[in-house]
């Protein structure tokens, strides 16, 4: 499925997801990105260096915002632009709970060649953890 | 301890090629929870008219690493590693990374900054195919904390 810029709006919003993120995920990314830094799965390192908790790793966060917008176009491909500020660590506690990363998104600006601004807000226990998250969508 | 401010405009060499296999694509998309069928399946890549099948967006992220780093752990540049967290991020895609391209990256310092006692740095690499086709552009902000010194 696409959406077509011809049904959109500013203030289209984007379906919310949460994401939920444990040590669980926590190890699964880190394998798969290469990403080996152990505040993001030993509490005793990340408590040392000041860290509240094992904290999830700022791509991954990032990545799961990303799913917010090529989960709604339905192509993976149509994101190209993105951008993010990280403002605050999500921890992430060895329960099996974990945190939860809850993202929405609206459309702030219509643009040429079907092209559409997106701003999303990305929340841990309602507290920010992104910062100008941005991203330029092309749509059918 | 302050950054080298003179490797502002520094490029590094090119990385090694990083070929991009199906396997890592559909790894990285279940990492992230990415369940749409052109992360795995070639057949759904190619009814969006892709060669094959397609890297979430932040996979740029994983290629680019290798490129941003040489930047970061420049001995002439002085960022206390151990310090850094991740500030920022951008992404500026020609086209998604898809199964097959082999990528090269190269890195340049684009600013060094200190603000409150951090020591932030912005590096950008470019992705390209060993041919030369530009695919996606990455800046990364890094902030090594309590790590600048008191400017005068």
């Amino acid at each position: 499925m696409t959406v077509s810029y011809a049904d959109v709006a500013v203030g289209t919003a984007l379906p919310a997801q949460t994401f939920p993120v444990t040590r669980f995920h926590l190890v699964r990314y880190a394998g798969a990105s290469g990403d080996f830094n152990p505040i993001h799965w030993n509490e005793k390192f990340a408590t040392s260096v000041g860290l509240p908790d094992v904290i999830a790793h700022g791509m991954f966060t990032m990545a799961e915002a990303a799913r917010v917008v090529t989960d709604w176009v339905g192509d993976p491909g149509a994101l190209k632009e993105f951008s993010v500020r990280f403002t605050r660590p999500v921890p992430v506690p060895n329960d099996d709970q974990g945190s939860q990363i809850a993202v929405s998104g609206e459309i702030t600006e219509l643009l040429d060649d079907r092209r559409v601004k997106v701003t999303l807000t990305a929340t841990h226990a309602d507290q920010k953890v992104l910062g100008n998250a941005v991203a330029i969508v092309q749509l059918a | 301890m302050a950054l080298n401010a003179a490797l502002v405009g520094r490029s590094y060499p090119r990385t090694a090629p990083y070929l991009v296999g199906r396997e890592k694509v559909r790894e990285f998309a279940t990492a992230v929870g990415d369940t749409n069928p052109a992360c795995f399946d070639v057949a759904a890549a190619q009814a969006l008219g892709y060669p094959d099948i397609v890297a979430p967006p932040t996979f740029a992220f994983v290629v680019a690493y290798a490129g941003s780093s040489k930047a970061a752990l420049d001995p002439e540049l002085g960022l206390d590693y151990t310090r850094v967290v991740h500030g920022e991020q951008r992404f500026v895609f020609e086209r998604p990374i898809v199964a097959g391209d082999s990528l090269v990256a190269k890195a340049t310092i684009e600013a060094i900054r200190a603000v409150a006692g951090n020591d932030i740095l912005t590096t950008r690499v470019d992705l390209d195919t060993e041919g030369g086709e530009h695919v996606a552009t990455t800046y990364t902000v890094i902030v090594a904390r309590g790590t600048a010194e008191e400017s005068a």
